[in-house]
């Protein structure tokens, strides 16, 4: 008898289905990944093994634990299961703990509720785990309240919360997805580590997170099993076209064809500062002191985690936020710091696609409209038809038809929205396009495509593409050249080939090494560096990564290191050449 | 914390101030004066008493002399009861209105707290309509409207309670115009809970405490009573104040000597010290207690505690 048997699984709401027909099993002891794009069913599956789904769900089927049927269950039966024998570590852990209450409450009403300790007792057990979990100085952080940590932190005492009444089975739902890379190995580690004997069930978008983690997979889509087996088999033979799709979208394009940029400078920043007033009077420089110099035509990815300030430099030059120090020029010209000093024409020149499509759409305006909206303002001598013909053509090379004219925002899939908002863009041919982490939210099939049409775009429009990401994979499929920025500075800039094949800084090569690959015989996803990026309104002294960096030695805290040629490639390392 | 406290203090003077202006040119700006009665003084002895009560002088000088005094907590004398000076008498009647007023408040934070949790637990059944639809209609009525139909059903038609308060001793007397002053603000609190409480219910963190089988009994308690109060709370500085001014009418109503009290009589007596009196003492109360509320936010929630 397996510990967990889902059987012909439906979950369903007002006659739409979310899951339909799902039966896999986990055996005691046993890790199963359990991967699909989003609305595949894969979270429903999760909660409804904790019983946990809304009194408007209809659910059929069964799920057996350790032989006790859950579905059906009364609320005090589940009450005494959940924690003690299924945990459950959500995916963004500022969310899912409570703010109100300080961690070492939350954890200690965890086992007073359960009657497993109380007192002192529980505040030891609590205390005990949160140092198994790696939460420095435990003692003082169980007061801590959860906005106090960050986000790596904060995912820890989840875990911490999830393992410390000992279950016989975690069931993890994208608990690393609202993470950094560098932080998601940590975690995944982490959980590796700690779970020793709990059976795991791993859910996620990204095959790669399940390729080292996971004895066998389960995969999902729109709501059904489409294929199941040993994660390495599945991974070297897939049976099921999808997925072959999702291992081919997390591999990413390698063949990609850009043009070779034109020799002409066509967008160069310098000395770029970006600082904000954050509580009244601190001042956080969140750039400081960037530059790049774009050639017509050339794509240049701006690679780095939360906090590198790459979205603040994609603002500042934009106009969005003014830069403080520093200028930007455009073809020989230098632009007003200030987007409403700009000319009209120089605005329509630098364009930007936004993250969050659905979002940056105006909900209350059609497609139709929103498409049009710019030529309205930067193109009043357009009569009527030209305009509509013109909206017509560039949906169409967005590969969105007639029917989506009149629909809103709402009414679209996120793929097709920020289709919509590139159309937007690049109605007005501009000579930049600005993307601030234009595909992170899509589901990998959709990111691939996306990336896709922009490559086919610009082969047509010959515009530059200036893409901020997190993500290498994709800063691999748009860019002929890379910049690495963390905390506010420039680390690397090297071609893209050269990046891959030799990366130079420290730090860049903890980026490669922590990014998950889709491949178990080799999947990446490992710990490199420790810690997490450390606030921008206390930069360390000397090399700003000195106190993550594993070759850090005395002058690196002392000296901070410039920005010089090493090989082909730009380097911000003392000691670049002997690494 | 001591230091924001100090500094909302302070920064409450120039609110003070202007109330204690606009009162005071109010009272004077308004027609007759505290000898104007039915029997006409003589001239001669109307002159005495204005140079008594310095009302001989130029008003700005007036005005000087009154600030002066509140500050030193002197509120002068009352023109009316003509023994007592206007912070004596403030002295005897607040803490029957502040009995009143702080049962009222408590009787309207729980009772209320308990009906909007109850009802966001039965959202959309027929208890959670019945109880919405019951705090829609005691919002709708006025207190005054409210206290004589509370006296006429349960001191006049079931004698259970005394209608009145002099002659009657005990709690009882305290009941009808506790819960004529509470009804309007349960009802409101009772809407602002549900609200609050059905919001956060379904945030993660409330997912990941049924997750850790807590039950419904300790999620509401431990996490989610917590949060949801935060609106309840800000709602506190306009309940205090509602209060106060529903005390004025119920007081009137139920013949309680209260503060409320004294300021109608105040005002049918042409008792302008003890008016102004009053209104002062009312803006000094509020002031504060909206203080008291915004530091207790602190103390609910620790994002935006304060060194």
């Amino acid at each position: 008898m397996s510990l967990l048997e889902i059987d012909n699984l439906s979950v369903g709401y007002g006659g739409q289905t979310a899951v339909d027909g799902v039966s896999f099993a986990i055996g005691a002891g046993e890790s199963v990944g359990l991967v699909g794009e989003s609305g595949s069913g894969k979270s429903q599956t999760a909660l409804a093994v904790l019983g946990l789904l809304p009194a408007t769900a209809e659910v059929r089927g069964s799920v057996r634990f350790a032989g006790e049927e859950i579905l059906g269950a009364t609320e005090s039966a589940l009450d005494a299961l959940r924690a003690t024998r299924i945990a459950m570590v959500f995916q963004d852990p500022m969310q899912a703990l409570n703010p109100y209450r300080s961690i070492g409450s939350q954890l200690g009403r965890i086992l007073a509720h359960h009657g497993l300790a109380a007192g002192s007792a529980a505040r030891e057990r609590v205390i005990a785990m949160l140092e198994r979990v790696g939460l420095p100085d435990a003692q003082r952080q169980y007061r801590a309240y959860p906005h106090e940590l960050s986000g790596g932190m904060r995912q820890r005492v989840m875990i911490a919360s999830a393992l410390l009444c000992e279950p016989e089975l975690l069931i993890a739902d994208e608990p690393t997805t609202a993470l950094d890379v560098t932080v998601q190995a940590q975690i995944l580690d982490l959980l590796e580590v700690l779970r020793q004997d709990t059976a795991l069930l791993l859910i996620t978008h990204d095959l790669g997170v399940i390729a080292g983690r996971c004895e066998r997979m389960v995969v999902l889509d729109k709501g059904r099993v489409v294929e199941q087996g040993a994660t390495r088999d599945v991974f070297e033979a897939p049976a099921h076209e999808h997925t072959r799709a999702l291992l081919e979208a997390a591999r990413g394009d390698r063949d990609i064809s850009l043009e070779p940029p034109a020799p002409e400078t066509c967008l160069d920043v310098s000395g770029a500062r970006v600082e904000y007033t954050v509580a009244g009077r601190q001042r956080l420089s969140a750039v400081r002191g960037v530059d790049m110099d774009v050639r017509a035509g050339e794509n240049v990815a701006i690679v780095g985690e939360s906090g590198s300030g790459k979205s603040s430099f994609a603002r500042g030059l934009l106009g969005l936020v003014p830069l403080r120090e520093g200028r930007v020029r455009f073809r020989g010209a230098e632009l007003p710091r200030d987007l409403d000093d700009r000319p009209r024409g120089q605005r329509a020149a630098l364009q930007l696609v936004f993250q969050d499509a659905a979002a940056s759409l105006n909900p209350q305006m059609r497609v139709a409209d929103l498409v049009a909206e710019p030529l309205g303002i930067h193109r009043k001598n357009l009569d009527g038809d030209a305009r509509r013909a013109r909206v017509a053509a560039m949906l169409e090379k967005v590969g969105l038809g007639i029917e989506h004219l009149d629909r809103y925002p709402h009414e679209l899939s996120g793929g097709q929205a920020q289709r919509v908002a590139i159309a937007r863009a690049l109605m007005l041919e501009p000579d930049v396009l600005v993307c601030d982490e234009a595909v992170a939210a899509l589901d990998g099939t959709v990111r691939e495509r996306i990336l896709e049409l922009l490559r086919r775009q610009q082969r047509e429009g010959g515009f530059t593409i200036i893409f901020i990401t997190h993500d290498l994979t994709v800063a691999r499929e748009i860019s002929h050249r890379v910049i690495v920025m963390y905390l506010g500075e420039t680390v690397e800039q090297a071609a893209t080939d050269d990046l891959f094949a030799s990366p130079a800084h420290p730090y860049t090569k903890a980026l490669l090494r922590a990014a998950p690959a889709p491949d178990p015989a080799n999947p990446g996803g490992k710990t490199s560096v420790s810690g997490e990026t450390p606030s921008p309104l206390q930069p360390p002294s000397g090399c700003a990564f000195h106190p993550r960096c594993p070759h850090a030695r005395e002058r690196c805290r002392d000296e901070a290191p410039q920005l010089r040629e090493v090989g082909r490639s730009l380097v911000r390392c003392h000691f670049a050449e002997e690494l | 914390m001591l230091l924001y406290a100090l500094k909302r203090l302070l920064g409450a003077i120039p609110t003070l101030l202007l109330v204690i202006t606009l009162a005071f040119l109010m009272v004077h700006a308004a027609p007759g004066g505290p000898f104007d009665d039915e029997r006409v003084l003589p001239p001669e002895t109307r002159a005495a008493l204005e140079a008594a009560y310095n009302l001989d002088q130029p008003l700005h000088r007036q005005f000087l002399n009154y600030l002066a005094g509140v500050v030193t907590g002197d509120l002068g004398p009352s023109y009316h009861y003509r023994d007592y000076s206007v912070a004596e008498l403030i002295g005897n009647a607040f803490p029957v209105s502040l009995q009143l007023g702080s049962m009222a408040i408590l009787l309207a934070v729980l009772a209320g707290v308990a009906a909007g949790t109850y009802a966001a637990l039965h959202r959309n059944t027929l208890l959670d309509r019945i109880v919405m639809g019951l705090a829609l209609t005691g919002i709708s009525i006025p207190v005054f409207v409210i206290a004589p139909v509370l006296v006429l059903l349960f001191a006049v038609k079931l004698q259970w309670l005394p209608a009145g308060w002099s002659g009657n001793d005990g709690a009882g007397r305290l009941i009808l115009p506790v819960v004529s002053l509470a009804l309007p603000q349960i009802a409101y609190i009772a809407r602002l809970t549900r609200a609050s409480m059905i919001d956060v219910l379904s945030s993660d963190f409330i997912r990941t405490a049924r997750a850790q089988g807590l039950g419904t009994r300790a999620v509401i308690r431990y996490h989610a009573l917590q949060p949801a109060m935060l609106p309840v709370l800000s709602y506190m500085g306009p309940a205090i104040a509602a209060i106060l001014t529903g005390s004025v009418v119920v007081e009137e109503i139920f013949g309680i000597p209260g503060l409320g009290r004294f300021f109608v009589n105040g005002a049918l007596n042409r008792d302008y010290t003890l008016v102004l009196g009053i209104v002062i003492f009312y803006a000094a109360l509020v002031v504060l207690l909206n203080l008291l509320v915004d530091l207790l936010y602190g103390v609910i929630d620790p994002r935006i505690r304060r060194r």
